[in-house]
């Protein structure tokens, strides 16, 4: 080889010693991750489509107090955690570790409060309006079957969330862990608030009792 | 380390920014709801909370996820494979549950 192409292999893109993607494999391996968990859930999503379509009595048993107003201040938390988060990481990223391990906290406040209240939402579904996942008293068993595994899958991604932040937060109050790890954190954290974004109106919304 | 390898990871994003994007998002969380109680048509309403989820899907992924302060090869690796998935799903999915929604007793 020439040295002018060795040069340039040396500096390609693909020659290897630097990254193509200009990431480091912690977040590359989360994007990764999360474009398949984004897989499982769009294949939910779909699956509770199917059978809505397809069912005739299909019931909406969201009244707006509470159920509505639950969802949507949960939404709330949701969206104001993902701010506190990506405040954490801004803060991170700058080598401000104190403020980074607060927004963090704040953080799981949110996500805390959201599955809170869900679990609120759930027991007024289960005791008010006797859904649970295999029966119903409108004969629709698949309702309970796909809300909850739907927004059963969802909240156990948020309280996994929770101990993942929980963890990140003590350590890097010690001093460990670097920005991109709370920025890899964030990540995971994010995708949970996209996919209430499509669970609220397509399961909440669309079943609302008017 | 670490002041200098944490300062290399600052990219994109100024507080005010991620503010604007979150009272965005709470604006078309707001829609949605307001939508909800609105007599339009299902199919409208359906198209427009899709429509306004995928809006705030995207500001999440761009501003949140910093994902329009990455290399563009990084997106074009993850995102046309996760559209395309979505659309074979879809094509598997939808023509059946139409097929059964049409023979709905009437």
């Amino acid at each position: 080889m020439s040295q002018a192409n060795s040069a340039v292999a040396e500096t390609s893109v693909w020659s290897g010693g630097r990254s193509p993607y200009a990431v480091n494999s912690k977040k590359f391996g989360m994007w990764l991750f999360i474009i398949s968990d984004a897989l499982t859930f769009s294949a939910l999503l779909m699956a509770y489509t199917y059978v809505r379509l397809s069912t005739p009595n299909w019931p909406t048993p969201f009244h707006f107090s509470p159920s509505i107003i639950f969802s949507t201040v949960m939404t709330f938390c949701l969206l104001s955690s993902s701010l506190t988060m990506v405040m954490g990481v801004h803060a991170m990223n700058h080598g401000n570790r104190k403020a980074a391990v607060a927004w963090i906290l704040a953080t799981m406040g949110g996500g805390g409060a959201f599955v809170a209240l869900h679990l609120t939402e759930w027991l007024n579904l289960i005791n008010n309006e006797h859904v649970t996942p295999f029966s119903n008293e409108w004969g629709v068993p698949l309702f309970g079957g796909t809300f909850f595994a739907l927004t059963g899958l969802h909240m156990t991604h948020v309280v996994i969330g929770l101990i993942y932040l929980g963890i990140i937060a003590f350590a890097v109050g010690r001093g460990k862990f670097k920005a991109e790890d709370v920025e890899v954190s964030g990540l995971y954290w994010h995708f949970v608030d996209l996919v209430w974004m499509f669970i609220f109106p397509l399961v909440y919304l669309m079943s609302a009792k008017i | 380390m670490s002041a200098h390898t944490e300062e290399l990871a600052v990219a994109g994003g100024t507080t005010k920014t991620f503010l604007y994007v979150w009272f965005a998002l709470l604006f078309m969380t707001g829609i949605e709801v307001f939508l909800a109680y609105e007599q339009i048509p299902v199919l409208i309403f359906l198209t427009a909370l899709v429509g306004l989820s995928v809006i705030k899907a995207a500001l999440i992924i761009a501003y949140f996820m910093h994902l329009k302060f990455e290399k563009l090869s990084l997106f074009i690796t993850l995102f046309p494979m996760l559209v395309l998935c979505i659309i074979l799903m879809l094509i598997l999915f939808m023509p059946d549950s139409n097929r059964l929604m049409m023979m709905r007793p009437r």
